[in-house]
């Protein structure tokens, strides 16, 4: 039974599935699904590629499959896919479809602007795409292709930047009466500060791309031409840009845990600032830097003001974020302690991701050092795997979380609990044997034609184990959640029990999601009217 | 069926205002960023000998001369569409239609001279972009952040024609239009500096 009202009409309308309704769709919760749908795919064929490069490098003598010129487009295009393609689509599609519900408005904020996001975004993406296939990637031969795909790189960019502009302007303004920000369910406020973080960062790529695009065109005095690319915007393909992207992943960690344990977050407050710990990386991306601690192996009170100099953005920039990404794990800890907690597929699709992504993240801290010798190993893409694939898997969590509340039906937690378990086995295996290899001196960018002691073969079959496993779980996540979106068990208006307003309108809501505005009266409004109706004195 | 207590009437959300002000900030960012790498660059750039300043960056040509009056104009017109633009917004609050249409139009109109004013430059500079790393940068500065000026030479349009095509109570939309020619003004002022006087 819903809790508030809704429109009459909304119901019969919201059942327009047409093909010219999706295409012109003002609704968020239809763009929302339009984006997870879209990085559902994007997440497959990037993962395909990414077992591809694997394979390829298990022997490194000579090419299996690939060419030496195609290995390179296949490896960007990988990262691209992932990253851009992937993991920003499936959260800012969480984000555009929960947050108004989240936040009790009936809308997303331009609506028409989040939607216009999505098919430049998707413009973009395929284009750039296709760019790559014609070999005009970065460090591609078609002249023509590298503008297009450099132009392309442009249009994601902006249709990314227009969604994230939606996002931000709705927290700000669509709360509902009495919803104080810092009252905002946190997946609402991590989608705010991570829009907010992407509004900030994407401009700088943007800008940066247009430099390349002229200078490829025109004149390739400037930037390295087409060999350049890589160089100039590889920042936006790698740590710590990817940390912003997982910064509303914290999110639905945060709102999962709390509503899996039928309790309130402990500390509410420390966890606003375990996100904002994670979003320093923002100065990193907007700089384009990747800080470093150029010690070389002297002694520490050699010149011991510049290496204070030299530590302290090193701190800010690397190290916070990792206290960050604790924070959250031991406030999720904290919250599971206090009571039993259910044990269903969101709960552990969100902490095991949670884990590669501090895995991830922790490792990152090494790479920056270079005494350990990591810069250039393939060591980054170790941990470039571990926090995209676990970036991922919240994104999993919050599908099945949010899914009956988006598409009124079930995900078995049976069928889903064993892939979050394969998940977090093919995150490990898929980044901890790169980090290892990083060790031993394997190159990063390269997929044959090095050499090293040690068992080689083993540490890429182990990637390629991973990587096939983590295909394999995406492969099967989606075939499940299709088999249950569209024909699974019906799921009632509040599921989970839940304590925030997006579940307390219908499953799937309303057009309008609700008829009339909540009043807010603390962070769990949906929880409190519950118990008030509970005791009594509800209305 | 139960319902939540019903909501007094929602406080004005001024999302307009709130979008413009993050639509602002973004694009302030490109060009900051922009003028970020351009400054890396200049940096970069090798010594060479000048004939009147003795040793300089080898970054601009000696022989491309920046014509100064036209640039120092673009950002006088900057400040006075902003001051347009504000007027707008008072006469707004008055009901004043006539000065209202008349701030926009005049907004309209240096805008359109700045956008003239840019042309001019490019012309009288001579510069090609497939000449060096300076020429190609110049003009993806200066035409990014021309894309900008047209984008609120188009943010003035939809304004006026929605103000003055009756939805005179929306003053809120003209205090967003003003904000965002603050925020151009401001994302001009290194563009004018760094490119053009620091060269």
């Amino acid at each position: 039974m819903s809790l508030i009202e809704t429109h009459q009409n909304s119901q019969a309308h919201a059942s327009t599935s047409s093909v010219s309704a999706w295409l012109t769709t003002a609704d968020h919760k239809r763009v929302g699904r339009l984006f997870i749908g879209s990085g559902l795919i994007a997440l497959l064929a990037g993962l395909v590629l990414a077992v591809l490069i694997a394979f390829e490098r298990i022997n490194a003598d000579s090419y299996q499959i690939l060419s030496e010129n195609s290995a390179t487009q296949v490896l960007a295009t990988a990262r691209l896919l992932l990253t851009f393609g992937a993991v920003i689509p499936l959260l800012l599609g969480l984000a555009i479809a929960v947050v108004p519900l989240q936040l009790g408005a009936r809308s997303i904020a331009f609506p028409r602007l989040a939607a216009s996001g999505f098919w430049m975004w998707l413009t973009g993406l395929g284009l750039a795409i296709a760019a790559i296939i014609g070999n005009g990637g970065p460090g591609g031969g078609e002249s023509d292709l590298v503008d297009l795909y450099l132009a392309s790189s442009v249009l994601l960019g902006l249709g990314v930047l227009l969604a994230a502009i939606s996002i931000v302007v709705s927290v700000l303004t669509n709360r509902a009466p009495g919803m104080g920000i810092l009252r905002a369910p946190l997946f609402a406020w991590s989608s705010f500060v991570g829009a907010l973080a992407l509004v900030l960062a994407m401009p700088v790529l943007i800008g940066t791309t247009i430099y390349l695009y002229i200078d490829h065109r025109y004149a390739r005095l400037g930037f390295g031409g087409n060999f350049g690319v890589n160089r100039w915007i590889g920042w936006s393909l790698s740590q710590p840009f990817t940390y912003l992207l997982a910064i509303p992943a914290l999110g639905i960690v945060l709102d999962v845990v709390p509503t899996m344990n039928r309790s309130r977050l402990a500390q509410r407050p420390a966890a606003f600032v375990a996100i904002g710990l994670v979003s320093i990386s923002v100065l990193s991306a907007v700089t384009q830097t990747t800080v470093t601690l150029p010690w070389e192996g002297a002694k520490f009170l050699d010149n011991a003001g510049d290496k204070i100099a030299d530590l302290l953005p090193f701190l800010l920039l690397t190290v916070l974020p990792v206290l960050g990404l604790l924070g959250i794990l031991g406030l999720s800890l904290l919250t599971l302690k206090s009571a039993q907690p259910r044990v269903a597929a969101p709960l552990a699709f969100v902490l095991l991701g949670l884990l590669g992504i501090l895995e991830g993240a922790a490792a990152h801290i090494l790479s920056g050092i270079e005494d350990a010798g990591l810069a250039g190993t393939i060591y980054e893409a170790g941990t470039y795997v571990a926090v995209t694939f676990g970036t991922v898997m919240i994104a999993f969590g919050g599908i099945c979380y949010w899914g009956p509340k988006l598409w009124g039906r079930n995900i078995p937690d049976k069928a889903a609990i064993p892939l979050a378990l394969l998940g977090f086995v093919a995150t490990l295996l898929g980044s901890l044997p790169y980090m290892v290899a990083g060790f031993a001196d394997q190159p990063s960018g390269l997929v044959n034609g090095f050499s090293y002691s040690g068992p080689q073969d083993l540490w890429n079959i182990a990637t390629c184990g991973g990587f096939v496993l983590m295909l394999l779980v995406t492969v099967a996540f989606i075939a499940l959640a299709l088999k249950s979106f569209t024909s699974g068990t019906t799921a009632g208006d509040d599921p989970w029990d839940g304590s925030t307003l997006e579940w307390a309108t219908t499953s799937p809501p309303p057009v309008e999601n609700f008829a009339a505005l909540a009043v807010v009266g603390s962070s769990s409004p949906f929880a409190d009217m519950k118990s008030s109706t509970s005791t009594g004195k509800g209305a | 069926m139960l319902a939540l207590p019903a909501a007094p009437q929602p406080a004005p959300r001024r999302q307009v205002f709130v979008g413009t002000a993050v639509a602002g900030a973004a694009g302030m960012m490109l060009i900051g960023g922009m003028m970020a790498t351009w400054l890396k660059f200049r940096a970069d750039a090798p010594v060479r000998e000048s004939m009147k300043r003795g040793l300089i960056k080898d970054w601009m040509p000696e022989k491309v001369i920046v014509p100064e009056i036209a640039t120092n104009l673009m950002l006088i017109g900057f400040f006075v569409v902003c001051v347009m633009a504000q007027w707008a917004v008072y006469s707004a609050k008055r009901n004043d239609r006539p000065h209202t249409g008349l701030a926009l139009s005049v907004s309209a109109l240096m805008t359109l001279a700045i956008l003239n004013a840019q042309i001019f430059i490019w012309t009288q500079m001579g510069v090609a972009a497939r000449d060096g790393a300076f020429h190609s940068m110049f003009y993806a500065a200066t035409g990014a952040m021309m894309a900008l000026l047209l984008s609120g030479l188009v943010y003035t349009a939809v304004a006026a024609f929605r103000y003055l095509g009756g939805r005179s109570k929306d003053v809120e939309l003209l205090s967003a239009h003003a904000l965002y020619w603050y925020f151009l003004t401001v994302a001009f002022c290194p563009v004018w500096f760094i490119v053009y006087v620091q060269k």
